[in-house]
């Protein structure tokens, strides 16, 4: 299914719709109260752009700097092409040292390579640490936003999840029992496993250090807890100096939750003793990302997720509905680099609204870019056939100026006819709407009397 | 080609112009009452301030707060009333800690974050395994932001470095906040003066 | 004498006389630098593109650019009643015969309200509108053209639109719960995402209504249309009204 079709489905339950939309809206409030108290935002987020441009434009030099200065540190640096390559890294570590489980805190970028059905397949248990991602493990579901996993869940249903699967107690709700059943059952795991794997949310060129984000603790007690730490980042991970990070922690928690920080701000820099640490630098398109003028600011996203939380579509639609990794506007942008015949319906789940670009810490132009992407993907033959004879009708008749000034007939005619222009049967649009009433005379037949 | 030379000739061929990084703002938004700024933002977001006039009043505290738990702590001057040799223990032994006590290097006003390094954790799961934390920060050692708490940092070399903000928190359960996920329930700033 | 050229987006033409000739009489009532302005329709125009564009076939739009350019390529200044048209053209009008005239088009688009505001510099109307009134920021007039300030920045909230309708005699702004979210027109979007849509257009209404509103104004009759449409299926009392229909009252 397509993302209307999935987006019609999570409409069917309009309370539904309404609650999430609500939540998420709490949330882009929270937002706005954190960075209405530094006068100062608007400069961060500019230069918090700057820098990661000069990340882009320089990223071989940072990333070879990176890697010898993480090599000094005792970290064990792997790079992978692609998803595959990744998860064998990942698989192959585990292997070597005689590891079936492990636990595994938040990162995207495990989610973008589907690791852990990789791991799965191969005999590997994994457990999502991350109490969203828990509980959508559990669940058998993808996480549905970035930040915030489950938002999705009510905790009703959360409840029944724990008990199915964990053995709770029927019919639990409250978020306090709920997370501290959880935190009982995970505490287990991490006293357990001797491999942990975390994402990135900042490797610094210039230390050879990584920098982990999370307001649970659950990549601290898994990295410090195990024997193997591994370590996944998308190559754009990169900042050239520590101080930057002084600007990108500002920006990040405020933007995505509202929060002034995040609880833990862990700098990784040397394993500890007897411990080893491996991180996996990965491609999986970033480089043809990079070579796309149009989209390469797309890599400076530091998955915040404050697009999505302010998106009136995303809220309104879901997570899933976007059948990615990463939904909502930056999703949008990001998919069809991947995949264009897979991803092609993402850039039209828009209005254009352009609130995306704005919350933006990195000034990402989101909504231009899902303009600029709608252009290929058609260029590219990514749409139907029946829509683009339908535009090619309708620029026919509007460049034709006689044709549409046949005031009242053709003009009207077309109008009404717009809004199905890419619905082969009934006008969707009068499904839940009217169209305004046709008045007596077009503005140009009034202007012919009267000027 | 091993896949690191084909990831980095790939960026080499697709890289746009190398652009400046440009200068870092500043801000004076925290710069004055840093305690009073630090204290109310450490307390809006979980955490807790007790001042005290020395380490004798944190030795007070654990005696009122932890009588009958395990207690752990860096500062061999509270060696009465918490472990202090647990620097040879795997850190799984620290799981039924029930109030660790470190020292920190400083303290942020803009979000109420400590700075600790390792050498100060003793091991590094001691600030994440206990079910309480507990720091000792001077007043005096309170930076204003983030710029000028790595700024203070600069380049000193660590194996690991943490700022921590209150008590371990989630609110992944329909955005109800929710102290205490897998890390601290609760954390208590010792702020001397 | 100044010349302004009056840009009537097609379906503005068809659907919504009442607001473009509200616009010409509107304008015919201003001054330029104390001299008189003289509002010309070319009668040759028909649509910016826009549909088209924003459905990925910009391409297809070529004949009406170079079309666009023949007919406004003489007057002063070009405006029009909606935001979303006037920031499509100012982005995207180019032309392979002439880039140097679309250029020049390009840059003497205005939409009406800030047309009147910064060009005009309007201190006063004789307009009477006793009425609560919502104001439905538009998306591309907001955050395309900066009619207003946008909620999600950190800076001194302005807007045009607001600044204008506060010199009508005897109107009533209401307050909204989210005074800049989008409705969910969307040009295609309406149909292609018909839930999702739908939904935003009925959340918009019932902001404005919940508010007392007894007109929904703006300066986009897209999303105008899309709020009306959903005003009428429901038959709600609350009205659309183009805002130049209000500053002409």
């Amino acid at each position: 299914m397509n993302h209307p079709q999935r987006a019609e489905v999570f409409n069917r339950d309009e309370d539904r719709v309404d609650w999430h939309d609500k939540t998420l809206w709490w949330v882009r409030q929270k937002r706005d109260m954190a960075a209405h108290k530094l006068p100062e935002w608007e400069a961060l987020r500019e230069a918090a752009s700057q820098i990661k441009h000069n990340v882009l434009s320089n990223l071989d030099e940072y990333l070879v700097q990176f890697e010898a200065h993480a090599q000094q540190n005792g970290v064990t640096v792997h790079w992978a092409a692609d998803a595959t390559e990744h998860n064998q890294i990942v698989h192959r570590i585990l292997v070597e040292n005689q590891v079936t489980q492990m636990v595994k805190s938040k990162s995207m970028l495990t989610e973008e390579c589907h690791l852990n059905e990789y791991l799965e397949r191969n005999g590997i248990e994994v457990i999502d640490t991350d109490l969203g991602e828990r509980v959508v493990q559990l669940a058998g579901e993808p996480p549905s936003h970035i930040v915030m996993p489950c938002i999705h869940k009510k905790k009703e249903e959360i409840g029944e999840i724990f008990h199915h699967h964990m053995g709770t107690e029927a019919g639990l709700s409250d978020p306090q029992i709920l997370t501290g059943l959880a935190r009982t059952d995970l505490r287990q795991r991490f006293l357990t496993r001797r491999v942990a794997l975390t994402g990135v949310n900042f490797a610094i060129a210039e230390t050879g250090e990584f920098v982990v984000c999370t307001n649970e603790g659950n990549a601290d007690m898994g990295a410090h807890l195990a024997d193997v730490h591994i370590a996944c980042m998308g190559m754009e991970k990169i900042i050239p100096k520590r101080e930057h990070l002084g600007v990108f922690t500002r920006l990040l928690a405020r933007s995505a939750t509202g929060q002034p920080s995040t609880t833990y701000t862990s700098h990784f820099k040397k394993p500890r003793n007897g411990q080893q640490m491996h991180l996996v630098i990965v491609d999986n398109g970033r480089t043809v990302q990079l070579g796309r003028e149009d989209f390469r600011n797309s890599l400076k996203c530091i998955r915040c997720a404050a697009c999505m939380n302010t998106c009136p579509v995303y809220r309104r639609s879901g997570g899933h509905s976007y059948h990615t990794a990463i939904a909502g506007p930056i999703g949008s942008i990001l998919a069809p680099n991947l995949n264009m015949a897979d991803y092609a319906d993402l850039p039209f789940a828009s209005t254009l609204c352009g609130s995306c670009s704005n919350v933006c810490p990195v000034k990402i132009d989101i909504h231009q870019q899902l303009y600029k992407w709608r252009q290929v993907l058609v260029q590219q033959g990514h749409v139907s056939a029946s829509k683009a004879a339908g535009m090619q009708a309708m620029s026919t008749v509007l460049s034709n100026r006689r044709v549409f000034a046949v005031a009242g007939s053709a003009g009207r005619t077309l109008m009404r006819w717009f809004p199905g222009i890419v619905s082969n049967s009934l006008n969707p649009w009068y499904k839940q709407r009217e169209m305004p009433e046709p008045p007596k005379e077009s503005f140009r037949e009034w202007y012919e009397k009267n000027r | 080609m091993s896949p690191r030379d084909k990831i980095l000739q790939a960026i080499r061929q697709n890289k746009p112009a190398l652009t400046a990084l440009p200068a870092i703002p500043t801000s004076n938004t925290f710069a004055d009452q840093v305690v009073e700024r630090f204290t109310e933002i450490l307390t809006t977001i979980g955490g807790q301030v007790v001042s005290v006039p020395d380490m004798n009043g944190v030795a007070e505290y654990i005696r009122s707060h932890y009588p009958a738990h395990r207690v752990i702590t860096t500062f061999p001057e509270l060696a009465e009333v918490a472990e202090v040799h647990w620097e040879d223990t795997s850190p799984h032994e620290l799981a039924d800690v029930e109030f660790a006590v470190l020292n920190v290097h400083f303290g942020v006003a803009e979000n109420g974050a400590v700075w600790i390094t390792d050498p100060l954790m003793m091991h590094r799961a001691s600030p994440f395994i206990c079910q309480h934390l507990g720091v000792v920060l001077s007043a005096g050692q309170i930076v204003p932001t983030m710029h000028e708490a790595y700024a203070r940092i600069g380049s000193a070399d660590y194996g690991f470095g943490l700022f921590i903000a209150g008590p371990s928190k989630t609110a992944d359960i329909e955005q109800s906040l929710v102290l205490g996920a897998h890390g601290p329930k609760t954390m208590t700033v010792f702020l001397v003066d | 004498m100044t010349t302004v050229g009056l840009f009537v987006p097609c379906y503005v033409d068809q659907f919504y006389p009442k607001a473009a000739i509200a616009t010409l009489e509107l304008l015919e009532k201003q001054q330029i630098n104390g001299g008189p302005i003289q509002v010309v329709f070319p009668k040759g125009q028909t649509c910016c593109g826009q549909p088209m564009a924003n459905s990925g076939f910009e391409h297809l739009t070529k004949p009406l650019n170079e079309q666009f350019v023949e007919q406004f390529g003489a007057v002063d200044y070009i405006v029009s009643p909606s935001g979303s048209c006037a920031l499509h053209l100012k982005e995207h009008l180019h032309s392979d015969r002439n880039e140097d005239r679309a250029t020049a088009t390009r840059q003497k688009v205005y939409e009406l309200t800030e047309f009147l505001t910064d060009v005009v510099k309007v201190t006063h109307l004789k307009a009477r509108f006793p009425y609560r009134v919502g104001l439905h920021q538009s998306c591309h007039g907001l955050r395309g053209l900066h009619l207003s300030q946008m909620s999600e920045l950190v800076a001194s909230p302005f807007s045009k639109p607001m600044q204008l309708l506060n010199m009508v005699d005897g109107i009533e702004m209401v307050n909204l719960d989210r005074p800049d979210e989008c409705c969910g027109f969307g040009g295609t979007f309406c149909v292609v995402e018909e839930a999702v849509s739908a939904k935003m257009g009925k959340d918009r209404v019932a902001d404005h209504v919940r508010h007392g509103a007894e007109y929904i104004t703006g300066a986009d009759l897209s999303c105008l249309m899309h709020l009306e449409g959903i005003l009428r299926r429901q038959n709600s009392r609350t009205k659309v009204i183009h805002i130049a229909e209000i500053l002409n009252s």
